[in-house]
């Protein structure tokens, strides 16, 4: 099983004092090696995977486990369905992201395609709030906050249910095909498959109205696009959390690579107290527990591991940091009468000062990093939160026209062409004023809008509610009063009724001078 | 090349042999799944390149067993296009350029496709947006009608074009070439600085009188009492501050002397009747129509 895959050759001399010593300790081989020869059947290019079955677990940090994920896909499922009133022409679904209609709505929230930079201030945040627990608590998102992790553990429960526990699995693996076998299989994986769906119909609801969708999706009136999306992430789910789970954080996910980048001294990780622990070996009940470890290498630290790997070797790429081994290691020391915690969450610099039995150091939460990460954080989120409070419910757009940039009129007069967009990101229709200001005051240029009313000097846009409006412009004036080819302009959108004013500067070519 | 393969004491794995200040890279073997996914890869193209046009073979290529082709997919779209336009196009061919211009679904896309056409068509000459062209390509965008600014004239222009003999519709004049002896080198002087004072342009302390003279006499039947032009005969306007040919001294008489004339294919044979319309109305839109 996976405690083969990590049998060390040899017995190992006394232990290092420190982790940090042991990579430092390989034996220098003098025999230099040519390439060829290493390609040894030791170490092949490929290896079968092992497949790992974990055992069930019962304790505190399983019981923190399940709530979470209760939590997480309760939000997951529930979220869609959620209403939220916003009048009569817009949806009604608390969060949506509508493609079709180019809209992101968030409870009172509501995002228009240009202000897409939301959407990477909440990656951000998310990245940083990531690296700020990380720096903290290890790698709780992966162990208990992760899609991959949540799913793979709710498609384990359901194996567990199904084909029994991890020593009824591994039978069950090493079992010839029977009807029996075949059954508990088919059961497996169509309720597998079921979860699979409803997974992936729940995601396409968060981009179109679920219960219209519900109903369509079922009478086969969805879009191909739907049908095809449900279908991939239905595949995904399936394929990720049924087939691929710890394999997908081993060797599919970047998060694993570099979140050592962001451990030090004071993050709180699985750890396992070697110094308590070894030497480890079997133990009989009554014997002395002098000159030996508390570890008795019963293994069960190993058989929960959703990644199969043993805790024990220290810290280790594939560790999610879930901690079930902390569960399963104290159930033993429970029954063997010695101190729990062998396994535990806890500090590096708490382990040294442990080891060396110092008293425990303070617990340093404010450290330069975590201060760095919480304050990026936080200027984030305030940038964000500042910029959505004070943003205006209209937004003007001006484009110069640039073929012809300007165009001579019969009587010697200049015009130059704009095709002005105004955003009105309200409920209701609004009117604006358009003025505008040429230059410093050019005298005796005048306003026109292509179909509208307009008195040569300001004009009165109409805008529909949550929409954007076009209006072609045409400003003209004397050649004479020109001061340049190419002066400025600015045009001034205004709402007196609820005091808005945008402006937008633009410029207003001539000939040459 | 790496040179010292060793076991790892902590793992039993030996290491790549390889060494980068210090750092030792161990020997894990990668998954066997990464593997197969790597021959599916190699499958999925087989197949691909068995289904689809893939290999180059001089002047032809393989073709395929499903037969796609991209011109094909690009036939079926326009094919697709053309299906979807088919209400708003029979609704132009129906329409009149006012009624078109009346409502506003159909206005915008005659004038839309009116834009694509003119690009194809139109504004090699008349220039992106129809800003025109030095040497007697008329600007499109401004105020100023040789032929009339109307939605009709600008139809009838763009349908039977400017002096094309293939059309018998076709715009037509000719303006006498005034340096064949017609009028003598002076006179030609004198018309050319009363043209310019129509504009303000006149050369400082000209005498006037005799250009005058000879404008009434032999120009004004088809440039109009004022140099107001007269869009019937299509004679341009010589009084406002737009010239088809320059409106410096010497290109004034330039034109006098030997007129240089334009000439503008008829659309109605080559275009579709309602490409022609929507053209019209395009062209109406830039902001000069009238």
């Amino acid at each position: 099983m996976a405690e083969a895959l990590r049998k060390t050759d040899g017995v190992l001399p006394e232990p290092p004092e420190r982790l940090v010593d042991l990579a430092a300790s390989n034996v220098e081989d003098e025999a230099a090696v040519s390439w060829k020869e290493a390609e040894n059947p030791d170490s092949p290019l490929y290896a079968d995977r092992i497949k790992v079955q974990p055992r069930d677990v019962r304790g505190p940090i399983r019981r923190i486990k399940w709530a979470v994920l209760g939590l997480l896909l309760a939000i997951y499922y529930i979220t869609p369905w959620i209403r939220w009133d916003r009048g009569p022409d817009s949806p009604d679904q608390a969060v949506l992201i509508d493609i079709a209609g180019a809209r992101a709505y968030f409870f009172f929230i509501e995002i228009w395609p240009q202000e897409v930079y939301y959407l990477t201030g909440l990656l951000v945040l998310g990245a940083v709030g990531l690296f700020f627990v990380t720096s903290l608590f290890g790698r709780v998102w992966c162990g208990y906050t992760c899609p991959q992790t949540v799913w793979t553990d709710l498609f384990m429960w359901v194996e567990r249910k199904i084909e029994g526990d991890r020593n009824a699995r591994l039978r069950l693996d090493k079992q010839p095909l029977s009807g029996g076998k075949l059954r508990k299989r088919v059961a497996k994986h169509a309720a597998w498959l079921l979860i699979a769906l409803v997974t992936g119909g729940a995601w396409i609801m968060y981009f179109q109205n679920a219960p219209t969708l519900v109903a369509e999706f079922f009478t086969g009136q969805s879009s191909t696009g739907t049908y095809f999306f449900v279908g991939l992430f239905t595949a995904t789910t399936y394929l990720l959390a049924g087939w691929s789970r710890e394999q997908v954080c081993t060797y599919m996910c970047p998060w694993p690579r570099f979140q050592a980048a962001m451990f030090d001294e004071d993050t709180l990780v699985v750890t396992y107290q070697r110094w308590r622990g070894e030497p480890r070996g079997k133990h009989k009940k009554g014997e002395t527990w002098d000159g030996r470890g508390d570890c008795i290498d019963c293994t069960a630290c190993v058989a929960v591991c959703p990644t199969g790997i043993d805790i024990r070797d220290g810290q280790q790429l594939e560790c999610i940091g879930c901690g079930l081994c902390i569960d399963a290691c104290n159930e033993v020391m429970e029954k063997i009468g010695r101190p729990k915690e062998l396994i535990t969450f806890d500090t590096e610099a708490n382990q040294i000062a442990l080891e060396a039995g110092e008293p425990k150091p303070k617990w340093k939460i404010l450290r330069l990093r975590t201060l760095f990460y919480a304050m990026l954080f936080l200027g984030v989120a305030a940038a964000m939160l500042v910029t959505y409070v004070t943003r205006a419910t209209v937004d003007v757009n001006v484009l110069h026209d640039r073929s012809p940039l300007f165009v001579t009129l019969s009587n010697g007069d200049i015009r130059n062409g704009y095709s002005i967009k105004i955003l009105n990101m309200t409920r209701e229709p609004r009117s604006f004023r358009l003025t505008y200001e040429l230059g410093d005051g050019i005298a005796g240029s005048s306003l026109d809008v292509v179909n509208l009313e307009s008195t040569g000097e300001t004009a009165t846009l109409t805008a529909a509610s949550d929409s954007v409006a076009t209006y072609q412009v045409y400003i003209r004036t004397p050649a004479e009063a020109l001061t340049g080819e190419s002066v400025p302009i600015l045009f001034q959108i205004s709402d007196p009724s609820r005091g808005d004013l945008v402006t937008y500067e633009s410029v207003f070519r001539g000939p040459d001078k | 090349m790496p040179t010292k393969i060793e076991k790892d004491r902590l793992t039993g794995k030996d290491t790549t042999g390889h060494e980068w200040d210090g750092i030792k890279e161990l020997n894990t073997p990668l998954p066997k799944w990464w593997l197969y996914v790597f021959y599916a890869c190699i499958v999925w193209s087989i197949g691909y390149m068995v289904l689809y046009p893939a290999i180059p073979l001089g002047t032809t290529y393989t073709k395929g067993l499903l037969g796609w082709s991209s011109r094909d997919q690009v036939r079926d779209q326009i094919a697709d296009a053309r299906e979807r336009q088919g209400e708003f196009l029979v609704g132009v061919q129906e329409a009149s350029l006012e009624e078109i211009r009346a409502d506003s679904t159909l206005f915008t896309f005659a004038q839309r496709g009116g834009a694509i056409a003119f690009a194809d068509n139109c504004s090699a000459c008349h220039g992106a947006g129809g800003q025109g062209n030095e040497g007697g390509f008329p600007v499109l965008a401004d105020d100023a009608w040789i032929w009339g600014g109307s939605l009709d004239a600008i139809h009838q222009t763009i349908a039977h074009g400017v002096r094309w003999e293939d059309d018998l519709d076709t715009r037509f004049n000719m303006m006498p070439a005034y340096g064949d002896g017609l009028l003598a080198d002076e006179e030609i002087e004198q018309v050319a600085d009363y043209v310019l004072s129509l504009s303000g342009g006149a050369p400082e302390g000209a005498d006037l009188a005799p250009g005058a003279e000879i404008y009434a006499i032999q120009c004004s039947a088809c440039h109009g009492e004022q140099g107001e032009g007269l869009t019937d005969l299509g004679g341009p306007n010589l009084s406002d501050a737009i010239w088809l040919y320059g409106g410096e001294r010497d290109e004034v008489v330039a034109q006098i002397v030997n007129p240089q004339h334009g000439v503008m294919p008829s659309f109605a044979g080559r275009l579709e009747s309602e490409t022609v319309k929507m053209l019209a109305i395009y062209v109406h839109s830039l902001g000069g129509g009238q």
